[in-house]
């Protein structure tokens, strides 16, 4: 994809078609993006009541290809890649020796010994030099990111926004299944998959044909109110439906079980890297725990914003807030100690040298909707 | 989006002289174009004193958080305690319902100091 001149910035390939919608653009993991059109909060409320159009073509593509490509996917990540049959599709880590997240990702099996992994923008070149440095035997990686593009579809009327412009089953395609579909005449690789706690669809496709699908999906839309938006309110949505951020909710210092997501690790599956540490604090049960809260006092935690006990003693922190515009509420993620990771836990978080009561919430954030 | 009769700072509040040494103080369209949707207002109290250029009150967009400089020196006198349950007024009315505090200021020459709208156009590139 192009760089910006001015910023040398890299640009994704709909750069143009955001400056005509008037988006606030931001530097973000070395990419110029949109981060809002006309604002944050009724773009996040357009996706929970009928949908939203994302450009996410920033993200990397990692194709892993050849007789041994399986064998190095299980290798490499911690999920059983050795379930997926094409058309199938499969959240997992890349982890290190120590058990830490490379990063996280979505693994795609496009064909037998063919996989595809979309992953964090800011991670792509991380990524596929670590993959690139543990590859054996007869399997080879290729980065298309920059002549890929993604597009999301996310929100209650996703379905019914892309049913117009493809004869595919889309019913057919359950939560991540894809398929190899034309979408206004663009070949796509469609897949049910999001980051935003609704339903919808994920369009992988050759950069190339960014721009006309774009458009096509914003005419196909408008009758159901379907609205660009940018990456702030994706990160109001993936918060209230409690989904981590590399970067934030997982590092190369954090692990899987830590943050909740060990059912996306296979310790029985065979050896991969970070199997042996893994295994090791499955055992023991990790120390910290990610958790997600909400304020009960007045105040929005911040990502870094120290998390406290009744005492004042240190017990872990903040690593995303924000007022959650489905909730009503201030909500945030953070790691504690693992004692204090229990549901109605209250935990105090510092906001500017006040201390704030907040209390654990068990489960998705998004789930307080239908409780109050 | 700059009222003539007002004046401004460079970080972007805007002061109104309401006579008898009193002003009121918020902050300008720009600056709340620049934030996004206000989702928090940290309020100081009234009686506090505050110092120019020196920070008095927070505003939390949904994405930003943005310490607001006091634009001149004094007592507080007044605050639009309305921005507790209401912050987006900021957003929506910034030189109305949106004010911050009311301020008595202990050196009237700083108003002096401050940006006319013609100049904090110029400031701000418009």
């Amino acid at each position: 994809m192009s760089e910006s001149q001015a910023s040398g910035l890299k640009e994704t390939p709909l750069a143009s078609v955001h400056r005509a919608l008037g988006a606030r653009m931001i530097e973000f993991a070395g990419w110029h993006m949109p981060v809002q059109y006309t604002g944050i909060v009724a773009e996040h409320q357009a996706v929970r009541s009928s949908a939203g159009l994302f450009d996410l073509s920033h993200m990397g593509e990692l194709w892993i290809t050849g007789p041994d490509a399986l064998a190095n996917v299980q290798f490499l990540t911690t999920n059983d890649a050795s379930r997926l049959k094409p058309g199938m599709a499969q959240y997992t880590f890349l982890t290190n020796e120590a058990g830490g997240i490379v990063d996280d990702l979505i693994l795609y099996c496009t064909a037998p010994n063919e996989y595809l992994l979309v992953v964090n923008a800011a991670n792509t070149e991380k990524d596929r030099t670590w993959i690139t440095e543990r590859l054996k035997g007869n399997a080879a990686i290729d980065d298309r990111s920059d002549s890929t593009a993604l597009i999301a579809v996310q929100g209650p009327s996703a379905q019914r926004v892309l049913s117009s412009l493809t004869d595919a089953d889309l019913a057919a395609i359950k939560s991540f299944r894809f398929v190899n579909a034309e979408l206004a005449g663009v070949e796509v690789l469609l897949a049910r998959t999001g980051y935003t706690g609704e339903d919808g669809f994920e369009c992988i496709l050759a950069a190339d044909q960014a721009h006309a699908l774009w458009n096509r999906l914003m005419e196909a839309g408008e009758p159901y109110g379907l609205v660009p938006v940018g990456l702030g309110a994706r990160d109001t949505l993936r918060l209230e439906a409690s989904l981590p951020l590399y970067g934030n909710e997982l590092t190369d210092e954090t692990t899987p079980y830590e943050a909740g997501l060990g059912s996306f690790v296979k310790l029985d599956k065979g050896d991969f890297v970070g199997r042996a540490a893994l295994a090791v604090q499955k055992e023991q049960g990790p120390r910290r725990r990610l958790v997600g809260f909400v304020m009960e006092e007045r105040g929005i935690p911040r990502h870094g914003y120290p998390i406290m006990d009744e005492a004042g003693r240190s017990i872990g922190w903040v690593t995303s807030g924000s007022h959650a515009p489905s909730l009503g509420r201030d909500v945030g993620l953070g790691y504690v100690a693992t004692e204090f990771a229990r549901a109605d836990q209250l935990i105090w978080i510092e906001v500017r040298s006040r201390k704030l009561r907040a209390r654990i919430v068990e489960g998705r954030l998004l789930q307080l909707r239908d409780r109050t | 989006m700059y009222p003539e009769n007002l004046r401004y700072s460079k970080d972007h509040e805007w002061v109104k002289d309401e006579g008898d040494g009193r002003v009121r103080i918020g902050i300008t369209h720009y600056a709340q174009d620049e934030l996004g949707d206000v989702v928090f207002v940290e309020l100081p109290e009234a009686g506090q004193t505050i110092t120019k250029d020196t920070p008095f009150s927070v505003v939390e967009s949904v994405k930003a958080v943005s310490d607001i400089y006091a634009p001149v020196s004094g007592t507080i006198v007044e605050v639009n305690d309305e921005l507790e349950s209401r912050p987006e007024l900021i957003n929506e009315d910034p030189y109305g319902e949106g004010w911050i505090v009311v301020v008595e200021l202990s050196d009237p020459s700083e108003l002096d100091t401050l940006f006319t709208a013609e100049q904090y156009k110029e400031h701000i590139g418009e």
